[in-house]
């Protein structure tokens, strides 16, 4: 399977969620939350477990209005980093 | 008085019933009886507080949770609020059925706590035959339900030369995380350290297995690890400081700031029964007492990781200096910090008997 096919997917037991009372978007795992940045929530946002990175890249490049070449690798990176913190199977 | 932010996580000790005995329990010496648990209208009312709060995370815990019939019901109430559920189990009560009804309430992750990686050594811990193997079972019916799995691993002299077996098992169960903590010395455990302290050495080739093993499954596995304060330079920022982010209700519906915290004298803990969490968290005396910096002495006063490890622990710091306001002995800059080389020389010699958890054991007597 080529690399832009790949689909990421949350890890069992974690979920991104909206905390209304500080009004910020957290992860929340085992033992673990935090608050993740702009860039990370962006892509988490996507991450639905039936997207692969491509259409993850489709999808931002289509929001920030920015060229897909420059977008793919940081979002690659930023998937290599959720998944290497054990919330996300990549 | 320091102004707080809400707290992230919120530990239910519903029960201090519990099947096994092991000799490090993180529950007081003194340990509450049935009758004094709060009943589940009282359990309900906690977790819906909780959750306007600000409380994102929630553990039922014990004891056993697990003895708790009620327990589904307030598992259920927790998802319903949008809480993150987590259940610290012993498993041994764990089947397919109790399982199906906390899956089906919304169980977000079960930890279950081995004693060790093989039977003979866990239940001589647990002081309860056959519990070694229900725990595999109950982990394998984990798995098979789609639960997130953590196996909690408790390290002490008796087992810590198994560490590398222990996260073996956690690779066979798929796991997604494993804790490897050695034990924390407070109540059962401190009473106990002499026959659980782990020497230097055995402690030394603990934490090259676990460092190796992380670089070994990153991606795979997330490996935590908890080292004994008596060998660390640093105290733990414990409970990420206190009445910052946590807070923990007792069986009786007490609240406080870590699940030691009835061992310090002088303090006058706030129950559920009468005041909301909101109150106890925001307006206690209690909960402000060690709250952020200006109750600390020196070298903490002036040091700059104030703000990173808040002093340590003042469970410790009372359990081993009688004051429960001096910096946590586990830091080098104590001037208290010679006790923690002491204790470790205890580690050197034989293992006396371990004096087993149980209400009403003979604890007196064991600390003189
Ligand atoms: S540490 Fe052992 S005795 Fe204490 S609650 Fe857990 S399983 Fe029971
Ligand atoms: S002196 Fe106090 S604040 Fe500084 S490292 Fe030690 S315990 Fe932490």
């Amino acid at each position: 399977m080529s690399e832009t096919a790949r689909i990421p997917a949350f890890r069992r037991g974690v979920k991104l969620r909206f905390d209304t009372v500080r009004d910020t978007w957290s992860v929340l795992a085992p033992e673990r939350m935090f608050v993740p940045d702009e860039h990370a929530l962006a892509v988490l946002k996507l991450v639905d477990g039936v997207r692969d990175l491509d259409g993850i890249v489709d999808e931002l490049a289509a929001i920030y209005d920015a060229p897909r070449e420059v977008i793919a690798p940081d979002v690659a990176a930023l998937l290599q980093d959720l998944a290497d913190k054990g919330v996300l199977a990549w | 008085m320091v102004n707080a932010e809400p707290p992230l996580s919120l530990l239910l000790e519903l029960t201090h019933k519990c099947p096994l005995q092991c000799p490090y329990c993180s529950n007081p010496l003194a340990l509450e009886r049935g009758g004094g648990e709060l009943d589940t209208a009282a359990w309900l009312e906690v977790i819906d507080q909780a959750a306007a709060l600000g409380v994102l995370q929630i553990h039922f815990s014990g004891g056993e949770p697990m003895a708790r019939p009620d327990l589904p019901q307030l598992v259920k109430r927790a998802a319903e609020r949008g809480l993150y559920s987590n259940l610290i189990t012993s498993a041994v009560l764990l089947n397919a059925a109790t399982l199906a009804a906390l899956a089906g309430a919304g169980l977000d992750h079960v930890q279950i706590s081995f004693q060790d990686s093989e039977a003979a050594g866990a239940d001589r811990i647990g002081n309860y035959a056959g519990g070694h193997a229900k725990k595999l079972a109950a982990a394998n019916l984990v798995r098979a339900a789609g639960l997130a799995l953590t196996l909690n691993f408790v390290v002490h002299r008796h087992n810590i030369a198994r560490v590398p077996d222990m996260i073996a098992m956690g690779e066979a169960f798929g796991a997604g995380r494993i804790e490897i903590a050695n034990v924390q010395y407070y109540g059962w455990g401190l009473l106990n350290r002499a026959a659980l302290l782990p020497t230097r050495a055995a402690l030394d080739a603990c934490t090259a297995a676990v460092y190796a093993a992380r670089e070994r499954l990153r991606g795979q596995m997330v490996i935590d690890y908890v080292v004994p304060d008596y060998y660390a330079a640093e105290p733990k920022a414990c409970m990420g400081g206190w009445a910052r982010r946590f807070l923990n209700i007792s069986p009786s519906g007490r609240a406080l700031p870590c699940h030691a915290a009835e061992t310090l004298p002088g303090f006058d803990w706030p129950s559920v029964r009468e005041h909301t969490l909101a109150d106890i968290w925001n307006g206690s005396a209690a909960f402000a007492r060690f709250r952020g910096t200006a109750w600390m002495p020196e070298p903490c006063k002036s040091c700059d990781r104030r703000e990173i490890d808040w002093g340590g622990c003042r469970c410790q710091a009372f359990a081993l200096t009688g004051d429960a306001s001096r910096t946590d002995p586990a830091c080098e800059l104590s001037p208290d910090h010679a006790i923690m080389a002491e204790a470790a020389r205890e580690a050197e010699r034989a293992a006396p008997e371990f004096v087993y958890r149980r209400i009403g054991a003979n604890v007196g007597a064991a600390q003189s």
